[in-house]
């Protein structure tokens, strides 16, 4: 057995004891419950194949997908897992392209505060002796913050769709504010826009094809005409918001600064922070010091909506270990059922690699 | 051993490959009969003649078969998963310009750019149940393009060829296809969006890192300085 291979059955014995149960998903996973999930992107990274019977399948990229289907189709509440076996992400030639996940996920409906804690607390306890520094965040507060924002419903809306796209979420923050390219290419098609009836102006276009029908591009173009009467995003929120996403602090004084913000529509969220951080305490950690990143999570954990977390070794190799809550994944995957989720995972292999190095 | 050089075997890529080494003092010709695959290169001592269709020289090269191959920028972006790690540009050509475009139905008076793309594929999928789906054969570059671009609500599906058909027939409600003077999208009543191509293509030379080198880099040398490009780095004989 590899070093690596040892490290994972130590790890999850130690999940075990933790009072988890064992759950042990198909390595054959349904393609398309993934890619509704993840978009086509999942397609570059997991590797597909085909059943004559299933359709498209793939070979697992994660745990956390099947395990959710798990408990949601016969779980007891409150439920605690822990699994351990390979996952398979197609990599750049220098990372490893099957390497192990050992992972521990928890059910609960109450105390959420506690069920992030004691995930960190476990996670923090079986890395230790490892090189390696935790990072912490919090995807509850930047939603709490987007959704605060003094604008219309819709763009909102649009704001959230893109929270885990820095990129793109910044070029429409930018437009909403009235500024950028974007901005001065809303305003000609609106413009274009303007000049007929809509009716009129897909007629003179050419003749009509595709699934997407007239009523559908009239609906747009309703909805595009209406955002162009809306108020740019007050430069003062955009610039707290600016603030709070490249806020980097040891967690008290991270909470310290974000209250003085003296922003209402992420008091809530504030709220839940700090209980968190009491939980942690209990649980020995020491958060004057635990350090706070508020845009951690926004580029690699596409479905955590809260607190988040990872343990890094290098800068340039992937967290060993991230994790964080998910509670919109299990209503996604729940068929109208929803269950406050959290977890995370531990790359042994990753481990096994510190070792030899040091 | 004699450096090989791979060059598309048939049409006007073929035909304006062969005048571009010409201008440069160098004949490529074709031996023997029109359907017979072998050819010569008169001008520098060392060098073969391998004639394959452009579709294949990528995964030529990145195999180490042939050193150096002419073909298409996009069709070695598509083909190869990082290529830079398996070959090595070392002259763009000046021809076979094409552009790797998204296109829609021109009635879609609400969508110019790739911004109004993306919001439209997010209404699409809420009325649909499913994701806005895009025909292309160049599913590397586009995914690649719009995973940048952080546009979402989307899927690929293959198109191999008649891809701007595939709206008519229902089964996209987008195109992105590879474009050079945009008549057969005109005439299919579709228009580009608005912005930068995902690739502007041209025909290129380009330099297997894999293939063998020890015997063959002083012929590279030759071959460089008589086309009158840099040597390139990494590709000497080991002597």
């Amino acid at each position: 057995m590899s070093r690596a291979e040892d490290i994972s059955t130590a790890l999850l014995a130690q999940m075990l004891d933790a009072g988890a149960q064992r759950v042990t998903p198909d390595v054959l996973q349904p393609a398309e419950t993934l890619l509704d999930l993840y978009g086509e992107d999942i397609r570059a990274r997991a590797y597909v194949t085909h059943d004559p019977a299933l359709g498209e399948m793939m070979l697992r990229p994660d745990f956390t997908v099947p395990v959710v289907q798990a408990h949601m189709a016969d779980g007891a509440e409150p439920a605690r897992y822990a699994y351990a076996g390979a996952v398979f992400r197609k990599q750049s030639a220098t990372r490893a392209r099957e390497y192990l996940q050992v992972g521990y996920e928890v059910f609960a409906r109450e105390h959420p505060e506690q069920a992030d804690a004691e995930v960190f607390a476990l996670f923090a306890r079986l890395l230790d002796g490892y090189p390696t520094r935790p990072v912490t965040g919090d995807m509850g507060i930047v939603k709490a913050a987007v959704a605060g924002l003094s604008t219309t419903e819709r763009r909102r809306a649009a704001l959230l769709r893109h929270i885990w796209r820095p990129k793109r979420f910044r070029a429409l923050l930018e437009r909403m504010r009235g500024q950028g390219p974007l901005a001065a290419d809303r305003a000609g098609l609106v413009d274009r826009l303007r000049a007929a009836p809509v009716k009129e102006l897909i007629a003179a276009a050419g003749p009509h094809l595709g699934l997407r029908g007239a009523d559908e591009i009239t609906a747009r173009v309703m909805t595009l005409l209406e955002d162009a009467e809306a108020v740019p995003i007050p430069e003062d929120q955009a610039q707290a918001l600016d603030a709070l996403l490249s806020l980097s602090a040891p967690a008290q004084d991270a909470l310290a600064q974000m209250r003085a913000m003296g922003w209402d529509a992420i008091t809530p969220a504030l709220d839940r922070l700090a209980a968190r951080l009491e939980a942690l305490d209990a649980a020995g950690i020491d958060t004057e010091t635990l350090p706070f990143e508020a845009s951690f999570g926004r580029t690699t954990m596409e479905y955590y909506d809260g607190f988040v977390f990872g343990f890094i070794a290098r800068d340039d190799l992937p967290p060993v270990a991230s994790g964080g809550r998910y509670d919109a994944l299990t209503a996604v995957l729940g068929h109208g059922r929803s269950i406050p989720a959290v977890g995370g995972v531990i790359r042994p292999d990753t481990l096994a690699g510190l070792e030899g190095a040091g | 051993m004699s450096l090989k050089l791979g060059v598309p075997s048939k049409g006007r890529l073929m035909e304006q490959t062969f005048d571009w080494f010409a201008d440069r003092g160098l004949r490529l010709a074709r031996t023997g009969s029109a359907r017979e695959y072998a050819g010569t290169v008169n001008g520098v001592d060392g060098v073969e003649l391998v004639l394959l269709s452009a579709s294949e020289i990528p995964r030529e090269l990145a195999a180490g078969r042939i050193h150096l191959g002419v073909t298409g920028s996009d069709l070695v972006r598509e083909t190869l998963p990082d290529w830079p790690a398996s070959v090595t540009e070392l002259a763009q050509m000046g021809f076979g310009h094409a552009d790797l475009i998204l296109a829609v139905p021109v009635t879609w008076v609400d969508v110019e750019t790739l911004d109004d793309l993306d919001a439209a594929a997010a209404a699409f999928r809420a009325r649909h149940g499913f994701r806005l789906r895009i025909a292309t054969k160049y599913h590397r570059l586009v995914r690649e393009h719009l995973r940048a671009q952080g546009v979402a609500d989307y899927q690929l599906v293959d198109s191999q060829g008649a891809t701007e058909g595939t709206i008519r027939n229902l089964t996209a409600e987008a195109v992105a296809d590879i474009t050079s003077t945009g008549e057969t999208l005109r005439a299919n009543h579709l228009k580009i969006l608005q912005g930068s191509p995902i690739h502007q293509s041209q025909a290129t030379l380009f330099a297997a890192r894999g293939a063998d080198w020890s015997s063959t880099g002083q012929t590279l040398q030759r071959l460089s300085d008589r086309l009158g490009l840099p040597m390139p780095t990494g590709f000497s004989a080991q002597v």
